[in-house]
């Protein structure tokens, strides 16, 4: 357990100006292990960039890079995401 | 979605002090008047961003302590010392000044007012303070909904609304509060004095069969210790909702 | 811009000389500890640090092989992408130009690998002649895991995240291999004084 690890809920205010919406409870489907799970609960972490890793696996889910007006972002890790309406 | 603000494209809103209210020795709550504001579900958040004359900008997430209140939020600061945006809001802010702040977001952590069976809020340190928020909305709700509340503090002086959860506790509604000290308690204290453990989470918590959610908040290593504590009850993770502040606490 | 935090002046250095803090970042005193995954806590005796990929013979060394290498003071300022800078921070490592010390290799780039996956990308003409070592002390203590440690990759003329943490060799090779943040839009060199932050910066 890292003491720096956070949710993915942390990002939520990000994740929804990047997005145009509400990102946390839309599914993400990890394409290392197969678990299903909320965005909002998947492990965050900070680094130069933002790393969203699968709790049963910890593999990267997703990476975020913001550079002033670009934002980079990175799904590779995510099988499927299934958004609610 | 019922009852909640769709935002659409989500922008800086100025956010004005109206007042601010020493909660603790260590935290301070400040009302806001966020013009636009188009509401919040309990739980939820806000990010805060400040900028230095030069340029310089800092960004920090608080989750708003207060129930749906029209244009106004409230946010409950811990003073950490060596904190570079606490400091700044607890000591130097003063009605009338504008900051920065983007949300309400966070659509994972929040209070469901159709839960069915009991609620478990447990909070550590700030961890308490959206749970404050879910607390004041069932409150408004007039919410039947049975919800316990573990709240775990170094002291009663760290406990922040005491006064508020005591007659929330009294109205006989279904809400109740258990306290922990963790370092020190009063003289003639009875009620627990330790860290939150999976005996004390197999006391005070629900059993499995009854639980309908739990919101467990505050410091990450907090967090951790009460969700792993619960799914070793036997409780089931998806049931565990987390909100980790980080090393030090919100 | 927007609006100004009244007294708002964050906690920054403001006496730093300006010829020593590139473009766009604020000195600190503290160190920061970012990650992009859990702390590795691989055990000292399950530990090697190898050179691979286009060389004449792989170079492998254990801890203690690694230990008994000739090793350097290093202070320098550092400077991550995020924005801070911290001045004559204070090592200790092995350089790589110990490390690769007859190494016959034509390859021109090289990628650093790590404990928990990490990878990052530089020309190989960025760690030789002085330019870089594997630290395996900080103010004068072991490496903090949550720094990097047992030994991590101080690069300090680009920006710090190609300092990789928990570094576990390096990998040499004909073409260049972008690496876990070169990938998604870190900028494939990162000279602070260029500020070359993003792609195209």
């Amino acid at each position: 357990m890292d003491a720096l690890m956070l949710d993915g809920n942390a990002a939520a205010g990000l994740l929804h100006e990047i997005f145009g919406s509400e990102m946390t409870t839309a599914v993400g489907t990890c394409d290392g292990c197969g678990a299903a799970g909320e965005v909002g609960a998947v492990r965050l972490y900070r680094g130069a960039g933002l790393a969203f890793r699968c709790p049963h696996c910890d593999n990267v889910l997703m990476k975020i890079v913001v550079g002033g007006e670009r934002v980079w972002v990175d799904f590779r890790g995510l099988r499927a995401l299934q958004l609610n309406s | 979605m019922e009852g909640t603000a769709v935002l659409g494209r989500l922008t800086w809103l100025a956010a004005e002090v109206v007042e601010l209210r020493p909660e603790t020795s260590q935290t301070k709550t400040i009302t806001f008047d966020v013009p636009g504001w188009r509401g919040h579900r309990a739980g939820q958040h806000v990010d805060v961003r400040l900028t230095a004359a030069d340029g310089y900008q800092a960004e920090r997430s608080y989750s708003i302590a207060s129930a749906a209140d029209g244009p106004r939020i409230d946010l409950t600061v811990e003073r950490l010392d060596d904190g570079e945006v606490s400091p700044y809001l607890t000591d130097e802010l003063r009605t009338g000044d504008v900051i920065e702040l983007r949300g309400p977001v966070g659509g994972y952590f929040v209070w469901n007012p159709h839960a069915e069976g009991t609620v478990f809020l447990v909070g550590g340190g700030s961890g308490i303070v959206p749970l404050m928020a879910m607390a004041r909305q069932r409150a408004l709700e007039s919410s039947g909904i049975p919800t316990r509340l573990l709240y775990s503090a170094r002291s009663w002086d760290d406990v922040i609304y005491r006064n508020e959860l005591a007659e929330l506790a009294a109205r006989s509604d279904g809400f109740d509060v258990v306290y922990t000290l963790t370092r020190v308690q009063p003289a003639g204290w009875d009620g627990y004095g330790r860290r939150v453990d999976t005996d004390l989470l197999r006391e005070v918590g629900p059993v499995p069969a009854e639980l309908a959610v739990a919101f467990v908040c505050g410091p990450t290593p907090f967090v951790e210790a009460v969700a792993s504590g619960l799914v070793e009850l036997g409780h089931e993770p998806a049931r565990i909702k987390t909100e980790r502040f980080g090393p030090t606490g919100g | 811009m927007p609006p100004i935090s009244r007294g708002f002046r964050g906690r920054r250095r403001e006496d730093a000389p300006s010829d020593r803090v590139p473009p766009g970042q604020y000195v600190t005193d503290d160190f920061p500890v970012l990650s992009a995954g859990p702390t590795p806590h691989t055990p000292l005796d399950e530990w090697d640090l190898t050179i691979t990929g286009e060389v004449d013979g792989l170079r492998r060394w254990t801890w203690d092989e690694f230990r008994a290498l000739p090793s350097e003071p290093v202070t320098v300022d550092i400077h991550c992408v995020t924005k801070w800078s911290k001045l004559d921070s204070e090592w200790e490592g092995v350089s790589l130009d110990t490390l690769l010390e007859g190494v016959d290799t034509s390859a021109e780039y090289v990628v650093a690998f790590c404990d928990g996956g990490y990878t990052t990308n530089l020309p190989l003409d960025d760690l030789t002649e002085g330019k870089a070592w594997i630290a395996f002390a900080y103010d004068g203590e072991p490496l903090d895991p949550e720094h990097g440690g047992p030994a991590r990759l101080l690069v300090p003329h680009l920006y710090f995240w190609k300092s990789a943490k928990w570094v576990r060799g390096l990998r040499l090779g004909a073409t260049d291999e972008p690496g876990f943040w070169e990938q998604n839009g870190y900028h494939n060199y990162g000279d602070p004084w260029k500020e070359q932050r993003y792609w195209g910066d």
